[in-house]
Order: structure tokens, then sequence, then C-alpha cells
């Protein structure tokens, strides 16, 4: 069972760390936090100059990534680091363009080599990723797929095509907190079920256990970002126990869904 | 173009899957529209009676016989309505979207001369207006922040990235994605996910639709050269699609070098970028070996974009069209020139073009002529030209 399959055996919570975002040895160190909070996948941005999918939280997670010299090498070392002592699944949620410049055949085996199971292009919708999908299948890596809220009859073509699992994202526009998430990912999930196994997680705007909890009812997984990159924002070197305590309330609040 | 949305291998639609289906319905729009009688008569009214339409082939005689070699002609896009060729592309668009439904119109600009076009479309039309402008250029190109208002648009100051032309589009496209029911992106140049490129070359082959037709009518025949300045591509594509199949009419498109391209201080995305995918589309862009986009550099805010538009880079690739670079200094003595010469003070990014026919003019028979696409007149320059040459003068 690849270890994608295996995060989501019963109900999952995922969680996204800016890779670098203070240092490289720190995203080592929040992904070991997360995973002894409970979480059972980790994705881990990889930053990008101009991320335009995202809200102004994980842009600036970016900046201070970038400043701080992170590249896609040293996220590879990162993963390695990572490997030696844990088997949790790991994405990388990156841009297009980066992976373009480290081309799609070197990079899916990196992937394979470090032990990145699946990655996440936010600009490289279902159209687009025939030019990547090759080299992905090629080295047992998920290209994973997202579905919004206006996907409408796309929905099931892209869910289809679907490796690893798919990211529905609940709402309009760029990544950060929400208040309210719209209950539309409903229909989404319904709908996707009926023409893929593969399993189904909720992002975008999912802070708070209460929100997580009442997605985690019609979702495989949750997914939350901008809330722990906050933790990143606010505490620094020291985020890491907050992250951890952070993790644990919302894996309790999915798994009592 | 070989498949959809593709010129070679460039294009594409590379943009979040939120922003899929709105692409396909402007596509969809867009197709049924674009041959239907009724809106094409009703934007030929809007070129020709409210922009100015068809703009002027003037041949520039003194220019000509002071440089001693091909006839030089001036396509006069910066006689349009609001200054510059990107009225043509914005009553396209703005027509477009209100056919579509959309009442509310968002844009990118640099230097302003899109946002202004925007503006005033939006005005005429009826349709809610919010403009994204990166600080550095706000605050460099502060008239034209009011000129805007006036309009009656929201100008929004873009804050985040290296605040400039780039960091709007990312903006641009952000709000988007947040607002698509009600809102249509007016794209300012032949970039961006597919169906722009094609859309807004379309919208401004008008350009060089009159101008064979008037090279035709004044030589009878065809120029060797047209000439146009790059940033995004607009004007250049607009100047060059109608001669795209005539193989004997060089097209020649005029990238920014800033201070050099021995240095990073420059945009020229052909002569010293790399393939890469951004802002929805796979083309040529500045950046460096992580495939981080870089920072760009031109004295013309509208040419300081770090990418080109893929049928730029397709025409490129298969060697139909040349693209060369050139200095802010020889910019600043292109506009100066023509200001002298021909009194004509034409913008920043147009004087681009102006330094190359310089250039290449003389080692071209008198018999036969270029063509330089003129895209908008200089008023918007001339303060920032004045402190180039040192002088305290301030908007």
């Amino acid at each position: 069972m690849s270890r994608i399959k295996k995060a989501f055996e019963g109900k999952a919570f995922i969680g996204f760390v800016t890779g670098g975002d203070p240092s490289i040895e720190k995203t080592v160190e929040f992904v070991l936090e997360m995973e002894k909070g409970g979480a059972d996948l980790v994705e881990i941005g990889v930053p990008f100059s101009d991320p335009v999918a995202e809200g102004p939280v994980i842009q600036k997670a970016n900046q201070r990534a970038l400043s701080a010299g992170t590249t896609l090498p040293r996220l590879f070392e990162a993963v390695e680091e990572v490997r030696k002592v844990t088997q949790i699944p790991l994405v990388f949620l990156t841009y297009l363009n980066p992976v373009f410049r480290f081309g799609y055949p070197a990079f899916f085996k990196k992937c394979q080599a470090s032990g990145v199971d699946g990655v996440i292009i936010p600009d490289m919708p279902y159209e687009e990723q025939g030019e990547a999908k090759f080299d992905a299948r090629e080295n047992g890596v998920d290209l994973i797929s997202l579905i919004a809220p206006t996907s409408k009859d796309r929905v099931q073509r892209i869910a289809k095509d679907a490796d690893g699992f798919i990211y529905v994202v609940s709402s309009m526009g760029v990544t950060g907190t929400r208040r309210e998430i719209a209950s539309g990912y409903k229909d989404i999930i319904a709908s996707a079920r009926q023409v893929t196994s593969v399993p189904l997680a909720v992002g975008f705007g999912v802070s708070e256990p209460a929100q997580a909890k009442e997605i985690a009812k019609t979702a495989d997984g949750v997914i939350v970002g901008s809330a722990i990159t906050k933790l990143v924002e606010k505490h620094g070197a020291d985020a890491g126990p907050h992250i951890q305590a952070y993790t644990k309330s919302m894996k309790d609040a999915v798994i009592s869904g | 173009m070989l498949k959809k949305g593709r010129f070679g291998d460039f294009g594409g639609q590379y943009i979040p899957e939120t922003l899929m289906n709105e692409l396909e319905t402007l596509e969809e729009s867009y197709n049924r529209l674009k041959d239907d009688p009724e809106f094409v008569a009703e934007l030929g009214k809007l070129l020709n009676e409210y922009a100015g339409r068809p703009s002027l082939l003037y041949y520039a005689e003194k220019m000509t016989k002071d440089l001693g070699g091909a006839k030089i002609y001036l396509k006069r896009e910066d006689l349009n309505h609001t200054g510059s060729h990107k009225i043509n592309n914005v009553l396209g668009q703005a027509l477009l979207a209100k056919k579509m439904g959309k009442t509310r119109v968002i844009a990118e600009t640099g230097a302003g001369q899109h946002g202004v076009a925007a503006a005033t479309a939006a005005a005429l039309l009826g349709l809610e207006c919010e403009i994204f402008m990166g600080e550095e250029d706000t605050d460099r190109q502060v008239l034209n922040v009011y000129r805007m208002r006036l309009l009656g648009a929201k100008v929004n100051s873009v804050t985040s990235g290296t605040k400039t032309l780039k960091d709007a589009v990312n903006e641009t496209m952000r709000e988007w994605v947040g607002r698509c029911h009600d809102t249509h992106y007016l794209l300012g140049s032949v970039m961006g996910p597919h169906p722009f490129p094609t859309m807004v070359g379309d919208f401004q082959s008008v350009i060089s639709k009159e101008a064979r037709e008037q090279i035709l009518k004044a030589e009878g025949k065809l120029p060797k050269a047209v000439i146009a300045c790059v940033g995004g591509g607009s004007n250049a594509m607009g100047m060059f699609r109608n001669f795209i199949q005539d193989k004997d009419v060089r097209l020649i498109g005029c990238e920014a070098a800033g201070k050099g391209l021995s240095g990073d201080q420059h945009a020229a995305s052909v002569s010293k970028g790399e393939i890469g995918v951004f802002h929805g589309m796979k083309s040529y862009f500045c950046q460096d070996s992580e495939g981080q986009i870089a920072p760009v550099y031109s004295i013309s805010a509208g040419l300081d974009y770090p990418g080109i538009g893929p049928e730029h880079a397709w025409l490129h690739e298969t060697g139909r069209a040349e693209y060369v670079p050139v200095t802010d200094e020889e910019a600043v003595l292109a506009f100066e020139y023509l200001a002298r010469t021909e009194g004509v003070i034409c913008a920043l990014e147009s004087a681009h073009a102006v330094a190359h026919a310089r250039k290449i003019a003389p080692l071209i028979d008198p018999q036969d002529s270029v063509i330089i696409c003129l895209s908008g007149r200089g008023d918007k320059d001339v303060a920032a030209i004045a402190r180039y040459r040192g002088e305290d003068v301030h908007e």
C-alpha cells in the first residue's frame, strides 16, 4: 500500500508548511511536530516568487523562505532528513515553473528517491497535466488534482483520472482563513465519488476544529495551511510545540466527526 | 496556431482550476461573437467614432532624409483616444464582457496606459472598474492614477512582491479567482492563459490590417520591415499579425535592454530569458536557475515585464520574427530625436522601436519602406525624461 493510501485509512488531517520558513532545519522539525500531533499527511510548500493562488499569509511565508535561500535541492535534502525517522506521507505543493526548470523526469525521479509521495501543482489544471503525468507515474509519484467550487461538469472528468487523493478547494479566491466555509464541497464530493475511489480532502479557509469536524463528516480528510503558517509567522523558530498542539486539536476534531 | 490555445508548444492554460470554467465560457463567448455581424458592427462603430480609427500612416519625410535609407512610416496609434493602442483591445473586451452579462471589469496596469484605457471603456459602457497597479508605479505615475479615478475607476496600489507590473498581474488574478461570476479580467496584453493571447492579438490586429492597406496605397508595395516595441507584446502583435503571411516583410520586436544585457537591469525576455511557465502561459521569462521569476527593469514602465506573449515566443522560435534589445539610453535618444525631427513626442515604449529603426533604415534601399508602430504618445514620459537629463521636473 502506498504511503498516501495509508494516510486515508481513517479520517485524515493534512497539515501544510512552507518549506524553508524560517529555515530548512525548522521545516524538518515542523513536519515531525505535526506527525506527533497526529497529522496523517504533510504538505511541504515549495516557495515561489509569485504564488498567485495564495493569500497574504502564505505569500509572506514564501518570501521568508526565499530570503532564507530555500531551493528545491535543499527541500529534497529536508525530505531525506524526515525519511530517516518516519514514513509519514509527504507531498510537495509547488507552482509549476520551479518543477519545469528542474525538468519533469529529473524532478519526479528525485521525488521518488528522496521520499516525496505526491505533488500538488495549483497552476497546472487537468488539461495541462499531460506533460508531467508520464514521469510522475513512471516514478510512482501521485500528481494530485484540484477541484474547485466552479468546476461543475469538470468534477467527474478530473476525478476519473485522479491519482493519490483529490484536493477539493472549498471556496473561491486565494488561500487564507475564512470564518465560514460554504457547503458546496458536499455536492462536489458526492459527484466525484460516483466515478472514483480516490480519497477526497477539503482545504482553503479551514482553521478551526469545529469547521474540521463538520467537513470530516463528508470528506476523507481536512487540509489546513494558512492557520499553521500563521503560527510560524508569530513564533518563528519556536513554532514547533504550537504546531504540535494545534495539529492535535484539529486531528481530534476530524476523528470526532 | 497548431492546436487549441497553443502556438507550437507555447501558450496553454496554466491557471488554477477555479478559473478553468470561466476561461471556457470566455472562449465560447468570444468564438460565438467575434464574427457575429452585430458585434462586429458595434465594435467597428466604437473604434471609428469613439477611438478615432483608422489611425494615420504618416510618412516621416524629415527622418527619412536624415537617415538616408528606407522611407519611414509611422503608424500613429498615439493619436487614438486615450493616447495609445490599448484602446483597441479594451473596447473589444469590454463590449464582450457586457455581452457575457458581466457588470464589472478588473485590469492590471504598468505605466497606466492600459488602466486608463480600461477605465475609459468601462465608463463608456457602464461597467464598474477596478485597476491594480504596483505601488512603485502608482508613485511614479501619480497623474495616471488620478486620471483613472476621474474616469470612475477604483485604483488599488499593489504592495506585494516587487510592487510593479508583474505583481499587478498577480493581484488581478487573485481578485479574479475570488470573483469571476460578475467580473471579467480585462487583460491588457497578448499574454496570460488561452484565449487571451489570441483574443487580444485579434483585437489589436486592426493596426496591421489598416497599415497593410495604407502602405500598399502609398507605396504600391509591401514594406521591407515593420518594427514595434515588445513588453507583453500587444502593439507588436497588432503590427505583425497581417504581415505574418508576407514572408518578405521582416517582423522586428524591440525588447527593453534597460541598462544593458550584461547585468540584470533589463526586461529582455527573449534575448536573456528561458522557457518557463508563468501567468497562465508557457513562454520565455526572465528567471533564475531555480525557476524563480526575476525582478526586471526598464526606464519605460510599459516594458517592465519579465515575460513575452506566447505567439511572440513561437514567432521567435520559428524564426519568423526577430527580437532585438534596445537600451534605455538608445530609447531616450530616439524619444528626443523624434520630437526634434518630426515634432512628435512618442511614448518611451514606442521610442524603443524608433531607436531600432534609426539603426536599420540607413541599410535599406531608399526605394523601400519600413513602418514603425508608434504605440503611444509621450506626455506621460516628459517629466521622467527631464529627470533622466538631470532637470528637476516633477508632475
